[in-house]
Formats: C-alpha cells, sequence, structure tokens
C-alpha cells in the first residue's frame, strides 16, 4: 500500500508540474489532459485507500516517508497517517478537484480575454491555472495525510501559497491582487498562532509526531506554564488555543475572516474548491485530528464553540444584504464553517467532519452553478441585474435548488442530517458557552435559509432584470460545465443519508478521533438515534425546520410575491442594513489599525529611530565630533618650528612636575 | 583525489592568484576573454571546495583539513588553517555564491570588467580565509583584507552615492575591528598563543571575559548588522553594484554570526552568558522594528537589505538563546540549545540564498530599468512573466514558506527559543506576519496590477545567463527546503561539542 500512498499526492503534483513548466509546448489540451489524468489518479486511487480502510477494515497506516532532518535527537519527518480519517478527506479533496478539473476547461474557455491584450501573463493563462489546481490538490492531500505537525503545517502554508496564487489569478486587477495578500497576510496571523502552537507542543511532548506527542498528552494534562508572570494556565489549553488561532485563519472565523469573502476575487472554479469546499476546512480537520489533545481542555473547547457560534450567526446576516452572487455563497461558507466550529467545540468532531463533508459537495455545487449563471450572464455577478434564468438555464437551475435545499437542511438531503446533527449535539453540550452556541446556530438556519432562497429567487425567478444583449446570448453551459453540477448534485442529496449511520453514530472514524468521557454531548444525542428514517421523520418536530421554512417563505414574499417590500426593510432598518453592508467595519478598521497603523509605525521608526537618532546623532554626529577635533588638531600643526619647540618645553616641564610630585 | 592536497590553500589561494591574473590581463584587450577566465577560476574554487565536503568527517567536532607553518615566529602568528561543521558549509557557500555573481556581472559591467572580475575572485579568497583561519592573526588579516575590495567595488561601480556609502561601510566595520584587534592582542599577552582553539581553552576572569566579549560584539554586530548599528547596511546596499551586493547580503554578514560563533561563544562564555540579554534584545528587536521599517520603503535594495537585516536576527537569537534554554525551568529536560544554534546556522546558509536571489533580482530589474524605486514599477508580470514567476518563489522563500530553506532557520529558531522564554518566540514570530507584509507588498507593487508606464511595457523576459543563475539558486533554496538534513547533519558534532564547551564556565 504504501508507494499507493505515496503515489496519491504525487500524481496531482506530477500533473502541476507538467501544466506548470511545459504549459507553453503542450498547449492547453495537453495542460487539462495531463491535470486531469493526475488528479483522476489521484482520486481512483484514493478511492482504492477508502475500498482498503473503511470497507475492508485494513488497520491504520502510519509510517514516515522520509527523515526531512534530525537535530537533537528530535526527528522531522515526512510521513503519511492513513486512517478513516484521512481517506474520507482525501476521497472528498480528489473527487471534488475532479469535479473542479472539468468544470474549468468550460469555465476558463475564453481566459484570454480577461488579460491585457499584449500581456505575456495571459499567454498561458489557461495551462497555469490548471496548474495550480493540480497544485492545490497536491498540497491539501500532503496537509490531509500527514502523521506529524511539520508535514503539517507544509502542508498548510501550501495550500495558503496556492490560494494566494490563485486568488491574484488575474493579476490585472488591482481588486484581486489586493484580495491575495490580503487572504495571505490574515492566513499569517493565524500561522503565527500556529506556529507558536507548534513550538509548544515541541516543548513539552519532544516530539512533532502525532502519535508520540498524543501518548504523552494524559501526563501534561495538569501541567501550567506562566506567560504572564503570576498566572499560570494549562499547557494544554495554551497549545490548543494557539493551534486554534491557526484554524481561525485557515478556516476564516471571527475575526480572521475577513479575507474570505475577498478571496472571491478569484476565478469561480477555485472558489468552489478552495474557498468553499477544501480548504477552508483545513482548520476543521485539524482540530479534529488534534481532538486528543482538545478533549483536555474544556477552555479551549468552550472557546473553539463561542468563537464558531459567533461566526455562524453574524456572518450569515451579512449574507442577506449582499448582491453579488459569488458573495452571497462566501459569507454562506463562513457561517456554515461556523457551523462546524461549533461542533468541534461540542466534542462533536464527527458530526464536523460529517458536515465538512456534506458541506463539500452542495457548496461546491453552489459555487460551480453560481459560476454557471456567471458564464451564461459574460462575467455578471450583481444579482440585482439577473432574474429569470430558470428557463434558460434549467440545469443550472435544477442543481442550484438541490444545493440550496441541501444547505438549508431540507429533510433527507445530506445538509439536513448533517445540520441539524450539529444544533441537537450542541443542544446536549454542557460547556461553558453552549447556550450562546445554541441558539446562535438554530438563529442561523433561519438566516441561511432566508440568503439563500433570496439568491435563489432573485437569481432564476422574478422578472428578467439583465439588458437586452445579455438576454439575447442567455443558454445552457456546455456539458463540462453542467456535468460536474449534476456529479456533485447526487452526492448532495445522498451522501448524508448514506453516512450518518457510521459517521455520526457508529465507530466509523475508530481511533481517529477521540471523545473524552466527561464530554457526553454526542453520546446522548446517539441515544436518540433510531434510524435514518427516524431521524428524517424526527427533523419535522424539532425548530429547525420550521426555521428554515419561515427563511425561505420570507424570501419568497419579499422577492417574488411583494418584491418592493426589501427596500422598505433596507429603509426602516437603514442603521442595520448600514452595519451589515459595511461588515461590522471591521475590514475599515483592519485598514486604519493594522495597514494604516504598521505602515506609520515602520515610517516613525525608519525616520527618527534610523535617520534621525542612529545616523543623525550618532553616526554622523561622530563624524561631526571626528571633524571638529581634527578641526582643533589641524590648527594646532602649525608647520612653526617655534611652536613645537614651544609645547615640546611644555611638555617636558609638566611630566617633570609630575615625577616630582610622585 | 583530493585527500592529500593542501585543499583549503588551494581554495584561498586559487582566487586569490587567480584575481592577480585576471587584473594583470587588463582591461585593454579581450574583455570575453576576461570573463570566461575569472569564471573558470570560481568554477574551480567551487569544486576544490566541495572536495571539503565529499572529504569531510562528520563524526568528529575535530578540526579538518588542518595546514599549520610558521610564518611570524617571534609572535608564535601561524599560517594556521582547518575547517570544521561550522566553517565548511559557509566556505562552500561563498565558493557557490561566487560563481553566480560572476554570471551576473557577465555583459553587464562594461567599465573596467578585468579589474571588476578581480575583485571578486581576490575577495572570495580572503572571504575564505576568515572561514579556515584558526590563528587570529591570520583570521584578522583576511578579515581586514577583505574590505578592500568590497571598498573597491563599490567606490568605482557604486551608484550616485557611493562615496558617502564606502565611507560609512568602511569606518563602520573598521571602528568594530580595531577592538577585536586589541582583544586578541591581550589575549596573547596572557596566554602566549594567537591560536584560535587555545584562546578556546584558555582561562579568563569575569571582568576580561566582559571586555573581551564586548570588543568582539564591536567587531561582529556591526558585521551581521545587529541593530542598532545596522544603518550603514541598506546605505552599502543601495550604492553597490548587484554583485556587490549578492556578496554583502549571502556572505559578509554571515561573517558576523561566524565570528559569534568561532570567537565570543567559546572565548567568553560567561560573559555570553551574563550579556545574552542584551543580545536577545537587540535580536528581537531587529526583527520587529526592522520589520516595520522594512514595510515602508521605496527602494527595492533598502527593503531587501533591512529585510536581510531582520532575517540575521534569527542568527544572533538562536546563537545567545542557549543559555536561557537550559535555565528555564519550565523546559525540564533542558533540550533546544543544540537546535536554536543548528537553526542559526541553516539561517545563515538559507539566507545566503535568497538574499543573493533577491538581490539578483533587483539587479535584473535595475540593468533594464535603471532604478530601484518601486513606485516606477508595476504590471512587470505582463511583459516578464518568467521572471515574476521566480520573483514570487524567492518572494515566498523570503517570506519563510515551508518547502523552501527560509523556513527552516525561522522554524528551529522559533520553537529552540519557545524552549526559553515564550515571549521571545511571540516577538521572533511576528515575521510570519511583518516578513510575509513587506516582501508581499513589494510583489504587489512591483508585479501585479496594470502595466504601469511604457518602461515596464518594453521590458523583456530573462535572458539565457540570468534564467540559469535564477534556476541554480531556485533549485537550491527549493532542495534545501525540502531536505535540509544534509546541510544539518555536517554541523551535529561541531555543534554539539561547543555547547558543551560553553556550558562549562572559564572561571
Amino acid at each position: 500500500m504504501e508507494s499507493l500512498y505515496l503515489a496519491i499526492p504525487l500524481a496531482s503534483l506530477m500533473g502541476a508540474i507538467i501544466a506548470g513548466f511545459f504549459g507553453g509546448y503542450i498547449g492547453r489540451k495537453g495542460a487539462h489532459t495531463a491535470t486531469i489524468l493526475g488528479v483522476g489518479t489521484s482520486f481512483v486511487l484514493a478511492l482504492l485507500a477508502l475500498n482498503h480502510h473503511v470497507f475492508n477494515g485494513a488497520e491504520a497506516y502510519n509510517a514516515t516517508v522520509y527523515t526531512w532532518m534530525i537535530s537533537e535527537g528530535m526527528r522531522f519527518e515526512i510521513g503519511f497517517l492513513i486512517d478513516n480519517l484521512t481517506v474520507m478527506m482525501m476521497a472528498v479533496v480528489t473527487g471534488v478537484s475532479l469535479a473542479v478539473h472539468v468544470y474549468t476547461i468550460g469555465y476558463m474557455a475564453d481566459d484570454e480575454h480577461n488579460w491585457p491584450k499584449d500581456s505575456l501573463a495571459g499567454t498561458n493563462s489557461y495551462q497555469r491555472f490548471f496548474s495550480y489546481i493540480s497544485l492545490f490538490t497536491f498540497s491539501m492531500l500532503m496537509l490531509v495525510m500527514s502523521n506529524n505537525f511539520l508535514q503539517l503545517f507544509f502542508g498548510w502554508e501550501a495550500v495558503g501559497l496556492v490560494s494566494y496564487l490563485l486568488i491574484g489569478f488575474w493579476s490585472v486587477r488591482p481588486t484581486a491582487v489586493y484580495a491575495n495578500m490580503k487572504a495571505f497576510l490574515v492566513n499569517r496571523v493565524g500561522d503565527f498562532g500556529f506556529i507558536l502552537g507548534i513550538a509548544a507542543v515541541v516543548m513539552y511532548t519532544g516530539s512533532l509526531d502525532y502519535a508520540e506527542v498524543f501518548s504523552k498528552v494524559d501526563g501534561l494534562s495538569s501541567q501550567t506554564m506562566s506567560i504572564f508572570p503570576g498566572v499560570d494556565w494549562n499547557v494544554i489549553s495554551v497549545i490548543c488555543i494557539m493551534l486554534f488561532i491557526g484554524a481561525m485563519g485557515k478556516s476564516a472565523q471571527v475575526p480572521l475572516h475577513v479575507w474570505l469573502p475577498d478571496s472571491m476575487e478569484g476565478p469561480t472554479p477555485i472558489s468552489a474548491l478552495i474557498h468553499a469546499a477544501t480548504m477552508v476546512t483545513a482548520g476543521i480537520f485539524m482540530v479534529t485530528r488534534m481532538s486528543p489533545m482538545f478533549e483536555y481542555s474544556d477552555a479551549a473547547l468552550s472557546f473553539v464553540m463561542v468563537i464558531g457560534a459567533i461566526t455562524a450567526f453574524s456572518m450569515g446576516l451579512i449574507g442577506v444584504v449582499q448582491n453579488d452572487i459569488k458573495r452571497v455563497v462566501a459569507y454562506s461558507t463562513l457561517s456554515q464553517l461556523g457551523y462546524m466550529t461549533v461542533a468541534l467545540g461540542a466534542s462533536a468532531y464527527s458530526v464536523a467532519i460529517f458536515h465538512l463533508m456534506t458541506h463539500a459537495f452542495f457548496k461546491a455545487l453552489l459555487f460551480l452553478a453560481a459560476g454557471s449563471v456567471i458564464i451564461a450572464m459574460h462575467h455578471e455577478q450583481d444579482m440585482r441585474k439577473m432574474g429569470g434564468l430558470k428557463k434558460y438555464l434549467p440545469i443550472t437551475y435544477w442543481t442550484s435548488l438541490v444545493g440550496s435545499l441541501a444547505l438549508i437542511g431540507f429533510p433527507g438531503t445530506s445538509g439536513f442530517f448533517s445540520k441539524d446533527s450539529i444544533i441537537e449535539v450542541v443542544h446536549h453540550s454542557n460547556l461553558a458557552g453552549h447556550e450562546i452556541a445554541y441558539y446562535a446556530v438554530l438563529g442561523g438556519v433561519f438566516i441561511t435559509a432566508f440568503y439563500s432562497f433570496r439568491m435563489f429567487f432573485m437569481v432564476f425567478h422574478g422578472e428578467e432584470r439583465m439588458d437586452q444583449h445579455t438576454k439575447d446570448h442567455l443558454h445552457e453551459t456546455p456539458w463540462v460545465v453542467t456535468g460536474p453540477l449534476i456529479a456533485l448534485a447526487i452526492p448532495s442529496v445522498i451522501i448524508g443519508g448514506l453516512t450518518v449511520r457510521n459517521m455520526v453514530f457508529g465507530d466509523y472514524f475508530g481511533d481517529a478521533i477521540f471523545v473524552s468521557a466527561s464530554h457526553t454531548a454526542l453520546a446522548e444525542f446517539s441515544q436518540g438515534f433510531h434510524g435514518v428514517w427516524a431521524f428524517v421523520e424526527h427533523g419535522f418536530t424539532g425548530p429547525a425546520l420550521y426555521f428554515a421554512a419561515a427563511g425561505v417563505i420570507t424570501a419568497w414574499w419579499m422577492y417574488i410575491k411583494q418584491p418592493g417590500s426589501a427596500d422598505f426593510f433596507v429603509k426602516k432598518f437603514s442603521w442595520l442594513h448600514k452595519l451589515l453592508d459595511n461588515k461590522y467595519y471591521i475590514d475599515d478598521f483592519n485598514a486604519w489599525a493594522f495597514g494604516g497603523g504598521s505602515r506609520g509605525l515602520g515610517d516613525r521608526l525608519w525616520k527618527v529611530g534610523d535617520m534621525m537618532v542612529i545616523d543623525g546623532f550618532f553616526v554622523n554626529g561622530s563624524a561631526k565630533v571626528v571633524y571638529w577635533f581634527s578641526g582643533i588638531a589641524r590648527k594646532v600643526q602649525t608647520g612653526l618650528l617655534y611652536h613645537y619647540a614651544f609645547a615640546m618645553i611644555i611638555g617636558v616641564l609638566a611630566l617633570l612636575t609630575m615625577f616630582v610630585i610622585l | 583525489m583530493f585527500a592529500d592536497w593542501p585543499l583549503l590553500s588551494l581554495t584561498v589561494w586559487v582566487p586569490i592568484l587567480g584575481g592577480i591574473a585576471v587584473l594583470l590581463s587588463g582591461d585593454k584587450g579581450d574583455a570575453a576573454g576576461v570573463r570566461r577566465l575569472a569564471l573558470v577560476i570560481a568554477v574551480v574554487t567551487f569544486i576544490l571546495s566541495l572536495g571539503l565536503y565529499t572529504g569531510f568527517n562528520s563524526s568528529t567536532a575535530e578540526m579538518q583539513f588542518v595546514e599549520r607553518h610558521e610564518w611570524i615566529s617571534a609572535f608564535n602568528i601561524y599560517y594556521h588553517f582547518g575547517v570544521d561543521g561550522i566553517s565548511m558549509p559557509l566556505i562552500i557557500l561563498t565558493t557557490f555564491t561566487m560563481i553566480l555573481t560572476i554570471i551576473a556581472g557577465w555583459e553587464v559591467i562594461k567599465k573596467k570588467p578585468a579589474q571588476y572580475m578581480a575583485a571578486f575572485l581576490i575577495m572570495e579568497g580572503l572571504m575564505i580565509g576568515v572561514f579556515a583561519a584558526l590563528d587570529s592573526i591570520l583570521f584578522y588579516v583576511f578579515w581586514e583584507g577583505m574590505l578592500v575590495p568590497m571598498f573597491i567595488l563599490i567606490g568605482v561601480w557604486g551608484g550616485e552615492r557611493r562615496v558617502y556609502a564606502t565611507i560609512k561601510f568602511f569606518i563602520y566595520t573598521f571602528i568594530g575591528s580595531v577592538f577585536m584587534l586589541v582583544a586578541l592582542i591581550y589575549m596573547y599577552y596572557q596566554g602566549g598563543s594567537f591560536a584560535i582553539l587555545d584562546m578556546h581553552a584558555m582561562k579568563l576572569s569575569m571582568d576580561e571575559q566582559l571586555l573581551i566579549f564586548i570588543a568582539f560584539l564591536m567587531a561582529f554586530a556591526v558585521k551581521v548588522p545587529m541593530w542598532p548599528v545596522h544603518t550603514w547596511l541598506p546605505d552599502a546596499h543601495v550604492e553597490a553594484p548587484t554583485g556587490g551586493s549578492v556578496i554583502l547580503a549571502a556572505i559578509m554578514l554571515k561573517i558576523g554570526g561566524y565570528g559569534f560563533l568561532r570567537f565570543s561563544l567559546p572565548i567568553t562564555p560567561d560573559a555570553s552568558h551574563a550579556l545574552d540579554w542584551l543580545i536577545i534584545t537587540m535580536s528581537l528587536v531587529a526583527v520587529v522594528y526592522i520589520g516595520f521599517v522594512a514595510l515602508v520603503q521605496k527602494d527595492m535594495k533598502k527593503l531587501v537589505a533591512y529585510s536581510s537585516i531582520a532575517h540575521m536576527g534569527f542568527v544572533t537569537l538562536g546563537l545567545f538563546v542557549v543559555f536561557q534554554i537550559w535555565e528555564n525551568p519550565a523546559n525540564t529536560d533542558g533540550s533546544g540549545a543544540i537546535l536554536a544554534v543548528e537553526g542559526a546556522m541553516v539561517q545563515m546558509i538559507s539566507h545566503g540564498f535568497i538574499s543573493g536571489a533577491m538581490f539578483l533580482m533587483i539587479g535584473v530589474l535595475y540593468d533594464r530599468m535603471h532604478t530601484r524605486n518601486i513606485q516606477d514599477y508595476g504590471g512587470v508580470v505582463h511583459t516578464m512573466p518568467i521572471f515574476a514567476a521566480f520573483a514570487v518563489f524567492f518572494s515566498m522563500a523570503n517570506a519563510g514558506l515551508p518547502g523552501t530553506s527560509g523556513f527552516v532557520g525561522e522554524f528551529m529558531v522559533i520553537i529552540a527559543s519557545f524552549h526559553a522564554n515564550f515571549w521571545y518566540a511571540f516577538l521572533a514570530a511576528t515575521t510570519l506576519i511583518l516578513g510575509a507584509a513587506y516582501t508581499l507588498w513589494m510583489v504587489k507593487r512591483v508585479f501585479y496590477g496594470e502595466v504601469a508606464n511604457d518602461n515596464v511595457r518594453a521590458l523583456k523576459d530573462l535572458n539565457q545567463r540570468e534564467f540559469v543563475i535564477m534556476s541554480i539558486l531556485a533549485i537550491a533554496v527549493l532542495v534545501m527546503g525540502l531536505w535540509p538534513a544534509p546541510v544539518v547533519e555536517v554541523m551535529h558534532a561541531t555543534i554539539e561539542n561547543l555547547l558543551q564547551h560553553i556550558a562549562v564556565s572559564k572561571i
């Protein structure tokens, strides 16, 4: 199996290398063939691995690929840990990636229009794009397959790099190259915490290897460290919170969420793949991987849960006022990531991962459907200029409906199982902050349903608000676009029902996830499980379904029945609308405090510290002193013999006096 | 085949004598022949230095390839060479970088190419001499000697303010090193030997150590350069020709770090211990303060120069954090010190590649546009896509992206300094944000966006020569990032031995 595991990431990497370095020679067709073959190979092999572990029940595989470095007896390694958690992630990543690869053929077909005429960077942009998304697949696979913190960090930053390259893919657009730098820097703020967490792990366990670290956690559980003198904090809590700060960056949790909406500047295929389905879930995956540590810290779990709850609720609200189709989906992603994070905080890692999986499918679907709309609309993203697209884009319409229903948790769809599980499990949690979290995720259901169907109605129903030219050219997108939509719509409906029994209530994850006996939320919730159908039926008795229905009906009433009413509410609650429209002013605050602040500080340090004090006073100042002194010395050296003779006599007298006195 | 050759003498003298030969061949005749001769000499030196690697025994901390001949017997001064796991990698870094520097100046230097090439080759020999010398006077001769070619390089082939820059550079570094000479002579009078290894073993009182430590600090801190004696570097870089900047950043700064390892720590361990707070403070200020200063630079070379200072902060932090790692009661097993020093070494070598690459890149742009102002650029990616790809790669390496060499040393030093104090690691780790901020902001303004003006529109992408240099450096950065083990392995024995030595008080 070992070489098979190795082949999974390397197949994608090969595709990336071929398309990236030889894109000019092999042309567009060569590039997409090579990368699709590469990712396709990865996907098939990942399915084989899935079969090997899940259906044939193979033991977890944990071994080193090569030793990166040894220092002070500590081994820094590259290695794989393949268990049921990993194979599921691998299958999802490669599967969605494959769909996105195919979709990209259609989406990027006329990419030359996005570049200035004489831009040399535009000549091979198509090949480069394929290279990047394959490189992303490789990086993400390295991240999820890792058996140690070093490789985790490598994958973590590598996906960040590819995200940077892809958000700024259309490098001629000022907004895109601002967004990609912002994304990278905000992620780096998270990584700042992450690397300190890793450093703490090394210090207290002496290892980077997951298995070895986890085996030592129990011994650390009562140990404390003091960061501020006199205040002792539990070591595990500190480690977990710092690692989670990394997750907050990558998985875009408040307040490090600011980069994700802007990342929509990138081409839509990568919004689907990276900024919805896979990369942004890396934080969720990481915390799940670290469950043997997080379980020892109720403080960290509460922190996780509250941050997730804030994200789930507040970001959904912003989604309500967005008019850019991609931004609605982006805020919806933020909100859903918040749901997953809440589940992590409730110690229901399996539920979080379950939602991660279902979300990967239906959110990728929604993004690709949005992309399909954007293609049909000739790269128009403003929903106020759409409407009534149902009859022009039937496949996009129906698949979007499926995706939206899954997102709002319509009973029976995959989103229903995962989201309902989260709500229930939070309800059973007993950690500090679980009340807030419960109301946040419950309220979030209404908001989700509202903004999802607001978008759905604005795009596909109602009045046709586009201009005549666009309208004349409206037609369903080619099969490379609709094919992946259909391919993703199927799991969006069925994957939840098929797997909920094993993943949430069964022991699918085995040893991959550890839940402490004192965290009973999931166990209590599981006792109420009496089969998939009973779960669906039970869905009708809970409040969530009615919240969702209310959301859909409200959206229908405001945008179909009484189309003017939205404006009425905007006017009536203008302060709220303004607050949401300005994204709670967090971006403005960051630009002022961190952007402006650090530039101002740098300027001050440079001009005052370096130029005035060090150079002006000390360096040039001492040069002046020397100059002044030598001026005097020069005057003394008159060249007149009697001056020198006089000085000598004075000197001899002075010396004589000294000798006499002493 | 190298086994019984005096390899160190050869790697020192081949470039020096070769440089003199290049100089004598003169600027009147065939410029192409001169360049070719210079390149051959640099390549031969590199191959000779590889003999140091292949013949190196990494299981011992003893000096290897030792050569010892009487030189000035009246003062017990020897022509004494030898390398260990600290100096050997730095010598190879020197010979490697020199080849690239020679190629980088190929058609670019039109003014007196023979003298230009000769200055580099002579400087190469002198720098190798610094790393190889085991007699402190021999060391001092090379140390001061190498200033001269650099002084000439900046003074002759430099930019507009080259006179100010050269004088500042010379005075700064010279004042620092005079105190070192005094310290060396003092120790000679106390111990009767100029041999560095004898000085390691010499007993010294705390007062003596403090004075000697401060004398060394003045020499090495200027060289590194550490905050607050760093202001000569941006000026020197801005005025230096591209090749001069590359050597300055890639090799000369390392000589400061090397000095701390070879002199300060082993000769004055108690003073190093007593004053470690000072060095740690200066290092952390370098990382944070200089990071902010780099952010607001308008001149690309200045920006990269400041970024060099910040990166070298990791070197000095790694070297001097060891005492607090040992003493931190929370660090129960006392581990982390070796990681810190090895991290500092790795950072030096990696910085050699990356800063060299960054300055070469600026050189590529400067040769075409004759400006280093960031605001004169914009949208370079549209006219020079291959170059832009390299630029993003090296910038990411400069920002410490895992998978590149820039990550390895920073990672090791951050982890190690956590073993001493949370706040050291905290402040050091700010480089993750600041380093990315100043580097990527420059990338954004220079390479991305729309084509800024007609000069940018007229740019031609890399030529073959430039492509080769960039590729070699990119491979080096990538290989060291993906597999640093070979680099780290050669220094294990030496660094373990060094740390055992400095853990014992000399008083």
